[in-house]
């Protein structure tokens, strides 16, 4: 394993790792949420640097691959109207919908483009009046202000040839769901720091609460993700769950105030389906009332299209860290990151692929014990 | 891709009425939006979010932070074309 600074050298991470050794009596299950984590996590090998007893499982912190299969229909149903020019992020373009993906409807003529910011598609519709741009705006809350400042300047502007097409999640409603799961493992959860530089972590502290379940918000460079585990294990030998702050010197507890204030204007929330977990309550953001006229959805009356991800696809209880991607027997053989078959291998970020691009395929290792 | 990757401000603009800046990062600068950041100023280090600056921090966080995204290859975001708008005034 290699870090990046001296002063944080392997010496520091094997200091954080000893302390979890002598701290821990009993095996803990802990999670992260954020695919930024996962991703550095099983590049550093963190997870094999702890003691046995501590097992990360890998949540569903990666909203490219819990953007629904209807969803991804929906996009590519409009993408294919020659009045549209249809923006995206670039990681959502190879995701596979029912039939196809928006990098093959590209080179089968359709106006796909990739935009950096959704601000960008505020200039394609200035520079292309005859057209209707669309933007597929995916995101956890850290990308919600950027989505929701597009739409609060197109009608600031007046700009009327732009819509986007909503499928945001949030984080706090998808760990009560993990919670609730009468399967769940889970007893601690590292927190994703990028997306409390948004929000926070007041919500985090009623779920703490409520759960009893220790939350420490992490970063996800290698060492925050050591030092958020020690915190979290320190937590759980001693019986306490409340939320900790590790990432203290990007995350304040009330968040990006301004930010806030302009999600909350553009925004509301409503029920939102996840990939691989189906319907959470009150897990996603729409367009308010008053935003009627940038809603893709209603723009375009694409009809509810009914999809079936493949019976052999585990990435479901993968997102809850009730299996992980060895228990598949897919994993690395029919679904890889070029053909993928399910939601944890059409990203970078979720946790079938990160086992993979760091070749967990090849070398055999143990399933999950509930295996 | 929720990550932010930071940079520094090189100069503040408006453009269409929001408060912008040229960020570098790396060899790179693109423009990002300062409306959630009002106080950053020029010199200031931001984390960059999908072109919006969504938090400040001070320059040894913000080399080694990228540094660690670089190794990550969680930079890739910054390779998408920039569509880049002059600032107001001189509209194309
Ligand atoms: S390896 Fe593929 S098929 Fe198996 S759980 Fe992961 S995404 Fe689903």
């Amino acid at each position: 394993m290699r870090f990046v600074d001296e002063y944080r050298s392997g010496r520091v991470a094997a200091n954080v790792v000893r302390e979890i050794r002598r701290l821990q009596t009993r095996p803990w299950v802990i999670m992260e949420v954020c695919g930024g984590q996962t991703h550095s996590i099983v590049k550093h090998g963190l997870d094999r640097l702890l003691p046995d007893g501590i097992e990360l499982v890998h949540g569903p912190g990666c909203p490219v691959c819990v953007t629904s299969l209807e969803m991804i229909d929906k996009a590519h149903a409009i993408a294919m109207r020659s009045d549209v020019i249809f923006t995206s992020f670039g990681d959502m373009l190879r995701v596979p919908g029912s039939e196809t993906d928006l990098f093959s409807l590209r080179s089968r003529g359709a106006d796909v483009r990739i935009v950096y910011t959704p601000l960008d598609c505020l200039k394609i519709a200035r520079a292309n009046r005859d057209k209707k741009i669309v933007f597929f705006a995916v995101g956890f809350e850290t990308t919600a202000p950027a989505n929701a400042m597009a739409v609060w300047q197109a009608a600031r502007e007046g700009v009327k040839n732009f819509s986007i097409l909503v499928s945001h999640v949030l984080v706090p409603p998808a760990i009560a769901a993990i919670l609730q799961s009468p399967q769940n493992r889970v007893q601690g959860f590292l927190g994703p720091g990028h997306v409390c530089t948004i929000m926070g972590y007041r919500e985090y502290e009623s779920l703490s609460q409520r759960y009893h379940v220790p939350i420490v918000i992490t970063g996800f460079e290698p060492l925050d993700i050591l030092e958020g585990t020690l915190l979290v294990v320190r937590q759980l030998e001693s019986k306490r769950a409340e939320v900790e702050n590790q990432y203290a010197r990007a995350v304040e507890r009330g968040g990006n105030r301004a930010a806030q204030r302009l999600v909350g204007e553009v925004f509301e929330i409503c029920d939102r389906k996840w990939r691989g977990v189906g319907s959470i309550p009150k897990s996603g953001y729409k367009l308010r009332y008053e935003f009627r006229d940038y809603d893709a959805e209603r723009l375009f009356d694409v009809k509810e299209i009914d999809t079936k991800e493949p019976a052999v696809c585990i990435s479901g209880k993968i997102l809850k860290g009730i299996k992980k991607p060895h228990d598949c027997p897919a994993f690395g053989s029919a679904c890889t990151p070029q053909r993928p078959l399910g939601a944890t291998m059409v990203s970078a970020e979720g946790a079938c692929a990160a086992y993979y691009a760091y070749g967990r395929h090849l070398n055999g290792e143990a399933a999950s014990p509930t295996a | 891709m929720c990550l932010g990757i930071p940079g520094k401000i090189l100069d503040c603009f408006a453009a269409n009425g929001l408060r912008m800046a040229t960020v570098q990062f790396g060899g790179i600068t693109r423009q990002a939006c300062l409306q959630y950041v009002p106080d950053a100023q020029i010199g200031d280090y931001v984390v960059v979010h999908v072109g919006f600056a969504i938090s400040k921090l001070d320059e040894e966080e913000a080399s080694r932070t990228y540094r660690l995204l670089e190794e990550i290859g969680q930079l890739l975001e910054l390779e998408t074309p920039a569509v880049d708008d002059p600032p107001d005034g001189e509209e194309k």
